[in-house]
């Protein structure tokens, strides 16, 4: 996966910590896909902000893409709902669509938190 | 959608299909659907194309891409739901769509739907936004007018929020129109629905529907449409095939009896056969049946018809489902008929196909195919019982009519030959298309004084005159030759029968001559004889004549001598002279 080759559009709401460093296994690296600033995408940017903060503090590489910018991306990523979260460390990759603001289903996708 | 582009229906005209104002439409130029739809589909709006798996409903969308860029210079977006970009590619190369030169000419995007349901967890609310960038940075990268969505439901096994999806999808259709690209949605039937989330019930504009049916452990495709907004359009089924060249349906042609009506004449190719056709041969564009009984000569009839149609240039195209093209090449030069040239010079077409290979309605569609890519002046199918199997003539009879309907539209004489089964009727067809049929011809061989013979009549020729004349039909070394039968007290006599009875004919006339001759002579005998005789009473009669004169004579003498002497005597006596006039009284009524 070339996630760090993707330029990464800054939407305002958005100040997701990045931690540098090599790839460890427990380095997250996401990439939420929105589409604008319809409240769905910005419900799902501030979610996503509250699960890093919370449960990947310091460990994870995060961008928010704009598929409004970069439309050309939604086909090359394989980007069908909005908003999308994937998870493309650890792998496998995984998808997880919604605004995540069902954070329990959140957590187990990510794999956060044991499925119960 | 504006409202210019909704006609309303007011259902009073009776006019076809061509006579209204119609919605604008987009031709698929699939062989066939623009016919059955009268132009094509619903421009700017989706259409539902809905049928069970192998139906054919991905290449159906192809071919309209493909048609679409090639044809009518519109670009299009392929968006597959279940088939990767490269699977679709090999797919339909079998097709000869080449779809890596259309996308790299910007004539077609493919954009393939990949949801790896093992992938995805839902958490929270979304939509399908992602799905309406994807299609429209398609569009909008090659300025597509077309776009095919196969098979969108596909996401409702991928995403588990039906009612989500099933709005998303309403959405999409309306986003579509407002896109003004006309689109093809491909869907599969559901229980007790046309598609398996009810797709229809958004798409309003133009369902068909496609099928894939097995009878007789032959399979045969079907297409209806369902229904057309604001449109006429066809409403029967109407079977297709998927070739080589993609799709065709039958008919090519509408429906309607509707084609030009010419009074041009195409010669048989037998001069004694034109004759009997007014001089001039068969109507152009007319049904030719050619019937007989084993060997009797029609295949012959056939390669005269078609060898003097490349005579004149023309083209001409030979369904064959018994014999091979070189078979037929030489048999025909062994009654002089040299085809082979014509197949050299691209005029002659022979399509061989065994009867048991395809289906009827393949068989059908092929030949149909066949006339559209070579477009030929004349057609020859030889013979038509080939095509039917048990059972199956009523398909054969409505295959038929359609073949021979859309031949006439073309203007294409065509002459089929039918071969009567020995012991039936000979004035009828296993299919009974005579009435679809123009000019009949019946070849019949009649066995007599040990031999068969051939003879060829009319049946029937609609429009022109024709011989009611029985023909002996001769197989020469110079093709078919005609001759007149002998028809007298014993019945028709053909072959040696009729040169022997030409000959006893002959003998006949020259002893009847002798006789008229002697009896001449007998006559001018007699006559000089009663002409003899008649002098003779002439003579006799004048002897007679010149005696009774003698004494007629003698008495004249002897009355004026009488006469003479009384003047005399009354003189002598004295008496007036006034009294003169009674001596002749006395003559005649006293003295004596």
């Amino acid at each position: 996966m070339k996630a760090t080759t993707v330029k990464a559009t800054t939407v305002k709401a958005t100040t997701v910590k990045a931690v540098h460093g090599n790839a460890s296994p427990d380095l997250y690296v996401l990439r939420l896909y929105v589409a604008g600033q319809t409240p769905k995408s910005l419900a799902a940017i501030t979610n996503l902000k509250r699960i890093c903060d919370e449960h990947l503090a310091g460990r994870h590489q995060s961008e928010v893409i704009d598929l409004l910018q970069n439309p050309q991306l939604a086909r090359k990523d394989q980007i069908l709902a909005i908003p999308t979260l994937v998870r493309l460390q650890p792998l496998p990759v995984h998808k997880i669509i919604g605004d995540l603001s069902d954070t329990e289903r959140a957590l187990i996708a990510l794999g956060l938190r044991e499925r119960p | 959608m504006s409202p210019k582009q909704k006609p309303k229906a007011t259902g009073k005209e009776t006019g076809n299909i061509t006579s209204r104002p119609q919605l604008p439409k987009t031709p698929t130029g699939i062989l066939g659907l623009d016919e059955i739809t009268g132009g094509g589909l619903p421009k700017g709006r989706p259409t539902l194309v809905c049928g069970g798996a192998g139906c054919g409903k991905t290449v159906m969308g192809m071919q309209f891409l493909v048609n679409g860029a090639n044809l009518y210079n519109e670009a299009g977006v392929f968006m597959s739901f279940q088939e990767s970009e490269q699977e679709l590619i090999s797919n339909v190369e079998a097709f000869g769509f080449d779809l890596k030169d259309l996308i790299q000419r910007k004539k077609l995007v493919i954009d393939s739907i990949a949801v790896e349901r093992s992938e995805i967890e839902e958490a929270g609310k979304y939509d399908l936004e992602g799905l309406f960038i994807r299609l429209g940075h398609a569009i909008d990268s090659i300025n597509a007018k077309r776009v095919v969505l196969d098979t969108i439901e596909s996401l409702f096994s991928d995403l588990g929020n039906p009612p989500l999806l099933r709005a998303e999808i309403s959405r999409l259709f309306r986003w579509l129109k407002k896109k003004g690209v006309t689109a093809i949605i491909t869907g599969e039937p559901g229980v007790a629905m046309l598609t398996r989330q009810g797709l229809e019930e958004y798409i309003s504009d133009c369902v068909i529907k496609l099928d894939n049916r097995i009878n007789d452990q032959i399979s045969s495709r079907r297409l209806r449409v369902i229904k057309y907004r604001g449109s006429e359009h066809g409403t029967n089924e109407y079977p297709f095939l998927i070739d080589e060249g993609g799709l065709t349906i039958l008919p090519i042609t509408s429906a309607t009896l509707k084609h030009l009506v010419s009074s041009h004449r195409v010669p048989t190719g037998v001069q004694r056969l034109d004759a009997m056709f007014g001089g001039k041969g068969f109507y152009k564009g007319s049904s030719v049946l050619v019937s007989g009984t084993a060997g009797t000569g029609k295949s012959s009839l056939a390669a005269h018809f078609v060898a003097v149609a490349c005579s004149r240039g023309e083209r001409a195209i030979y369904f064959t489902f018994e014999e091979a093209a070189e078979q037929i090449i030489r048999n025909m030069r062994s009654i002089g008929i040299d085809l082979e040239q014509w197949v050299r010079r691209g005029l002659l077409q022979f399509a061989a196909h065994r009867p048991t290979t395809y289906g009827l309605e393949k068989h059908l569609l092929m030949m149909q195919r066949s006339i559209y890519d070579f477009d030929p002046a004349v057609v020859v199918v030889d013979p038509l019982n080939s095509l039917v199997m048990d059972g199956n003539q009523m398909d054969v009879k409505g295959m038929l009519m359609r073949l021979v309907n859309f031949m006439k539209t073309k203007g294409i004489t065509s002459l089929f030959t039918n071969l009567t089964v020995g012991g039936r009727s000979l004035e009828q067809t296993d299919i009974r298309i005579s009435s679809l049929i123009d000019t009949w011809i019946l070849l019949r061989d009649i066995e007599n004084g040990g031999e068969r013979n051939r003879t060829l009549c009319i049946l029937k020729s609609r429009g022109m005159a024709h011989s009611n004349q029985v023909r002996e039909f001769l197989l020469t070394d110079k093709g078919v030759q005609l001759s007149d039968v002998y028809v007298g007290p014993s019945g028709v006599l053909t072959g040696t029968a009729r040169v022997n009875q030409e000959a006893a004919e002959k003998a006949a006339e020259l002893i009847r001559e002798q006789e008229l001759k002697r009896g001449r002579e007998l006559l001018a005998g007699k006559r000089s004889i009663v002409e003899a005789q008649i002098a003779a009473m002439r003579a006799e009669f004048k002897v007679q004549e010149l005696a009774s004169q003698k004494v007629t004579d003698v008495q004249e003498a002897i009355e004026t001598l009488a006469a003479e002497q009384r003047k005399l005597m009354a003189h002598a006596r004295g008496r007036d002279l006034s009294a003169l006039g009674a001596p002749k009284r006395l003559k005649k009524g006293k003295s004596k």
